[in-house]
C-alpha cells in the first residue's frame, strides 16, 4: 500500500520535498495555511546572487508537484501518534499520514519592536520585505508621498544579532540581500545615492562577494557602524545617527527612505508542534538539529522530520539541499 | 558681543549633508578602482612611512570619502611611492595611482 | 508621522495619577528664577478645579542638586526624602506631588531602591528616627504636577478663555514640547507615553488646540546637567546641547516651547539670550527668539490670568509676541511694577534679542 506522507508548510522547503516524495512514488499531502504556494519566496520579486526572478523559482516548484494533494487555506493546529501514523488536525478534518516533515519556515521580525528605528511610526522607513514589494508594483523605490527618493539607507541586522530583541543570532541572508537590493535601487534610479549601513557583511556564498563589488563599483558607499535612531523632518525624510566605526566619530544624514533589513525569526506556531512531536527547539528558538554536522536535517522522534528555516535562517539554495537530504531519511524511514 | 567666559562646544559629528566630498568623486572618476576599498587595512598594515610616522593610507582614503580632504591632502606627502600597499590590497586598489591623484589635486584645490 | 503608532506607545505607557487631596512639594530653582509659576499652579489647582492641595511650611528640598553633584551622599538624600514622606502623613496625605522633575526622578529613584533593597529603606527609617524622631510611610500615588495638569487639562480647556491658535490666520500655534531627562529617561514606565513619546505636555498643547510640532532633537537633553552646568569650564558643553536643539527645531519655526522641568524651563529661556548675545543669533525670524514657558504657566495664560501676575516678566526671551498671537490683552506699564504698584526699575536691555518695557 502506498504511504502517505504530510508536509507542514507549503514554502520553498516543503514544496521541493513534497515534489522529490511525490517522484519516489508516495502519496503527499502539503498543508499551506495561506491560499497560495511559495511562501516568502512569492513575495520577493528578484533574488541574489544574479537577481533572477522569484517567480521562476516559485513557479518551477509548483510546476513539478506533479500528483501532490496541495490542501491551502488550512491550518494545522496539532499532529498526534496514533498507531504506527499520525493524525493531523487541520481546520476541521483529520488527515492520517505515515510521516510528518514539518516545514514550517520563519516570520520576518517585527521591525516596529526596534521603536528606535521608527518603522510603523515614519512613512519612510519600510522594510526589505516592503522595498521588494515596491519593486514588484512598481520597478522601484517610492516614498510615501509618490515623490521620487534621491537618498536611501540600508540598515543590516534589525532583529539579528541583537540581544536587546532576544534575537543574538545572525540570520545568515540579509547582507546579500541588502546589497542585491542596493544594486536594484542604483540601477532603477541611476542618480540616487545609495548607503549601507552594516555591522559586518556576510558575504559567504557563491557569488556574493562579487555582488558586494559590483555594488561599490556602482556607487553604493558602505558605512560601518549600526544606526542608533532615525528621526523625521521635514518631507518626511528621515534624520538618521551611527558611529562611523572606522572613523571613530558620530556621523548623521538625511535620507528620503530607510530600508531595514530585517532578520528570520522563528514561527510562533511551530514551537507548540513541534514540542507536541517531542522536538527539542534551540536556544535560538528555532527546531534543534540532532547533529549540526553528521545529521543536520534528522530529529530524535521517529517519523517527524523537519526542513528549511523552521531550522534556522537560511538561504534558497541551502534549503533545496536541506529537502533533498530529509527526503532521502523519510524514504528509509519509510522503507524500514 | 558679549563674552561670558564660555563658548558652545562644537560638535566633531560627521555630516554627510554638509560634507563635501568633490574630491572623492573625482577620484573615482578617475580611479575607479578607489570605490573597491574595503578597509580591511593591508595597506596600512605594510606601509613603510606608517612603521615611523602616522601615515595609513587607508586613514587618508577615509577621510576623503567624509569631505576632510584638506588633512587628509597632507597626510599624502609622507607617502614614499614604494608601492608595497599596491602589492598588498586584496581588491587590487590601485593605491600608488590614488597617491599621485590626490598629490596633483593638491596643487589645484585651495 | 503615522498616528496610529505613536497612539499604540502611548497607551503603552499609562499611569496611575490620584484624584484628588494632594501633598504639595516645592522646586528650589523655580521659587528663585520663575517665583510665579508655583503659585499659578496652587491657583488653578485651588481656585479653578476646587482642588485639596496641601504644603507644609517644613518641608524640605529634596536635595537633588546636592545629590546630582555628589555633595549629598545617597543616605542623606534618603533620610531627607523619608522626612518629606512624613511631614505627607502627619499631615493626613498620601498623594505625593513634587513640582520639579529632578525631584520627580529622586522620589521615583529611592522608591524604586527601596524596592528592591529594603534594607536601605530600614537604615533609613532607622536615620529619621534618631535624627527628627519621625516614622514614615511611602506614599500611595506619587505624580509630577505637570502629570496633574495633564489629568485635568480637559476640563482646564473648557474653562480656559484663549486657545493656543493664531487669532489672525485661526492656524493652531506651533509648539514644541520638551520634557525633563528625569521625567521618563530613568523609568520610562512612570511618564505618560514612555520615554521617546511622551504625551505628558503634548496631551496640554491638543487640549488648547496647538499643535505639537515633532523635530530630531526633541528628546535631546536641555544641557542641565548640575555638574556640567555649574561649573563654568563645563559650561560651554552644557550650553552646546541647547543650542543643538535650537538649531534642530528652528526649520519649524515653532511660536512657543512648553517645558515641565523647572532646569529646562531656565536653560531653554536663558541660552537663547546667552546665545544671542554670544554669536549675535536668535532661533526665530523676528529677532524676538521663541518663548519659553511652564505647563503652568501655559494653563495660567489660557485661563485669563494676568500674565505679570504669574511672573512672566521674569522670562528673558519676551512672551509679549505670543500673547499677540494668541490675542491675550496685557499692559507694558505695568510689567515692572512690584504689587503695590511701586516702580521696581526696569532690566537693561540686551543687544540682539529684542526686549519690551
Amino acid at each position: 500500500m502506498t504511504k502517505t506522507v504530510a508536509i507542514i508548510g507549503g514554502g520553498v522547503a516543503g514544496l521541493e520535498t513534497a515534489k522529490q516524495l511525490n517522484s519516489l512514488g508516495y502519496s503527499v499531502k502539503l498543508f499551506e495555511k495561506t491560499n497560495t504556494l511559495g511562501g516568502h519566496v512569492a513575495k520577493w520579486d528578484r533574488l541574489f546572487p544574479n537577481k533572477r526572478h522569484a517567480s521562476e523559482v516559485v513557479s518551477s516548484l509548483t510546476l513539478s508537484q506533479g500528483n501532490t494533494q496541495t490542501i491551502t487555506e488550512t491550518t494545522v493546529h496539532s499532529i498526534k501518534r496514533e498507531n504506527q501514523g499520525f493524525v493531523i488536525s487541520a481546520n476541521s478534518s483529520n488527515h492520517e499520514a505515515d510521516a510528518v516533515v514539518l516545514a514550517t519556515g520563519f516570520e520576518l521580525f517585527p521591525a516596529e519592536k526596534k521603536e528606535e528605528y521608527g518603522y510603523g511610526l515614519f512613512e519612510n522607513v519600510i522594510t526589505s520585505a516592503d522595498l521588494e514589494q515596491m519593486f514588484k508594483k512598481h520597478g522601484k523605490p517610492v516614498m510615501a508621498s509618490g515623490h521620487k527618493p534621491v537618498r536611501i539607507a540600508f540598515i543590516h541586522c534589525v532583529g539579528s544579532r541583537d540581544e536587546k530583541v532576544n534575537r543574538p543570532y545572525c540570520s545568515k541572508v540579509c547582507c546579500v540581500t541588502a546589497v542585491k537590493q542596493a544594486i536594484e535601487v542604483k540601477e532603477a534610479l541611476p542618480n540616487s545615492e545609495v548607503f549601507c549601513f552594516y555591522m559586518d557583511l556576510r558575504m559567504f556564498g557563491p557569488g556574493y562577494e562579487d555582488l558586494y563589488k559590483e555594488a561599490q563599483s556602482k556607487g553604493v558607499t558602505f558605512i560601518r557602524g549600526r544606526l542608533s535612531e532615525s528621526s523625521e523632518i521635514e518631507g518626511g525624510r528621515v534624520l538618521i545617527k551611527a558611529e562611523d566605526t572606522l572613523a571613530s566619530t558620530p556621523l548623521k544624514m538625511s535620507v528620503d527612505i530607510v530600508v531595514l533589513m530585517v532578520g528570520m525569526s522563528p514561527l510562533r506556531g511551530t514551537n507548540k508542534l513541534a514540542t507536541d512531536l517531542g522536538l527539542s527547539i534551540n536556544a535560538d528558538g528555532f527546531i534543534a538539529a540532532t547533529d549540526l554536522h553528521t545529521n543536520p536535517t534528522g530529529t530524535a522522534t521517529n517519523g517527524v522530520f523537519v526542513v528549511g528555516a523552521c531550522t534556522g535562517p537560511n538561504n534558497i539554495t541551502d534549503t533545496i539541499n536541506a529537502a533533498k537530504a530529509t527526503v532521502l531519511d523519510v524514504h528509509n524511514y519509510l522503507s524500514r | 558681543m558679549i563674552d561670558f567666559g564660555f563658548t558652545p562646544l562644537v560638535a566633531s559629528i560627521t555630516d554627510l549633508d554638509k560634507a563635501n566630498v568633490n574630491l572623492a568623486k573625482q577620484l573615482t572618476e578617475q580611479e575607479p578602482s578607489f570605490a573597491l576599498c574595503i578597509s580591511c587595512g593591508s595597506c596600512s598594515a605594510t606601509c613603510t612611512a606608517g612603521q615611523f610616522t602616522k601615515f595609513s593610507f587607508r586613514v587618508m582614503c577615509h577621510q576623503i570619502r567624509k569631505g576632510n580632504a584638506k588633512e587628509a591632502i597632507a597626510e599624502a606627502s609622507k607617502c614614499m611611492l614604494c608601492g608595497k600597499c599596491t602589492l598588498a590590497c586584496p581588491r587590487n586598489v590601485n593605491t600608488r595611482n590614488i597617491i599621485s591623484l590626490v598629490r596633483k589635486a593638491q596643487t589645484t584645490t585651495p | 508621522m503615522k498616528l496610529e503608532g505613536k497612539r499604540k506607545i502611548w497607551n503603552e505607557y499609562q499611569k496611575d495619577i490620584a484624584d484628588d487631596k494632594y501633598f504639595y512639594v516645592r522646586s528650589c530653582i523655580r521659587q528663585a528664577v520663575f517665583p510665579g509659576s508655583e503659585n499659578t499652579y496652587l491657583r488653578i489647582m485651588r481656585d479653578v478645579l476646587k482642588k485639596d492641595v496641601h504644603e507644609s511650611a517644613h518641608h524640605t528640598t529634596c536635595t537633588g542638586i546636592g545629590y546630582h553633584t555628589e555633595v549629598v551622599p545617597f543616605e542623606t538624600i534618603q533620610t531627607v526624602v523619608a522626612r518629606n514622606f512624613a511631614l505627607m502623613r502627619e499631615a493626613g496625605y498620601e498623594n505625593y506631588t513634587p513640582s520639579c522633575v529632578t525631584s520627580f526622578g529622586i522620589y521615583t529613584e529611592i522608591l524604586d531602591t527601596w524596592h528592591h533593597f529594603p534594607e536601605e529603606k530600614k537604615r533609613t527609617a532607622e536615620y529619621l528616627k534618631k535624627a527628627t524622631q519621625r516614622d514614615f510611610q511611602e506614599p500611595g500615588n506619587m505624580a509630577h504636577t505637570s502629570d496633574i495638569i495633564y489629568k485635568f487639562r480637559h476640563q482646564i480647556a473648557e474653562k480656559a478663555k484663549y486657545k493656543l491658535v493664531n487669532r489672525i490666520t485661526g492656524l493652531p500655534l506651533k509648539v514644541v514640547d520638551h520634557i525633563g531627562c528625569h521625567y521618563a529617561k530613568m523609568f520610562p514606565e512612570k511618564g505618560i507615553g514612555g520615554a521617546e513619546h511622551p504625551h505628558v505636555l503634548a496631551g496640554l498643547i491638543e487640549a488648547f488646540g496647538g499643535e505639537v510640532i515633532d523635530y530630531p532633537e526633541r528628546r535631546h537633553c536641555c544641557g542641565f546637567g548640575f555638574r556640567q552646568y555649574f561649573i563654568k569650564a563645563n559650561r560651554g558643553y552644557s550650553i552646546a546641547a541647547s543650542k543643538k536643539k535650537f538649531e534642530s527645531m528652528e526649520p519649524y519655526q515653532p511660536d512657543l516651547i512648553l517645558t515641565n522641568c523647572p532646569g529646562c524651563n531656565y536653560f531653554m529661556d536663558r541660552w537663547q539670550y546667552a546665545l544671542a548675545e554670544m554669536e549675535g543669533k536668535t532661533y526665530d525670524t523676528q529677532g524676538n527668539g521663541i518663548p519659553v514657558l511652564a505647563y503652568e504657566e501655559l494653563a495660567g495664560l489660557m485661563l485669563g490670568f494676568d500674565p505679570w501676575e504669574m511672573g512672566l516678566q521674569m522670562h528673558q526671551v519676551g512672551i509679549e509676541t505670543l500673547m499677540d498671537k494668541i490675542g491675550i490683552p496685557y499692559n507694558l506699564s505695568e510689567k515692572y511694577k512690584g504689587a503695590k504698584g511701586e516702580d521696581l526699575g526696569v532690566p537693561e536691555s540686551p543687544r540682539n534679542i529684542k526686549f519690551y518695557k
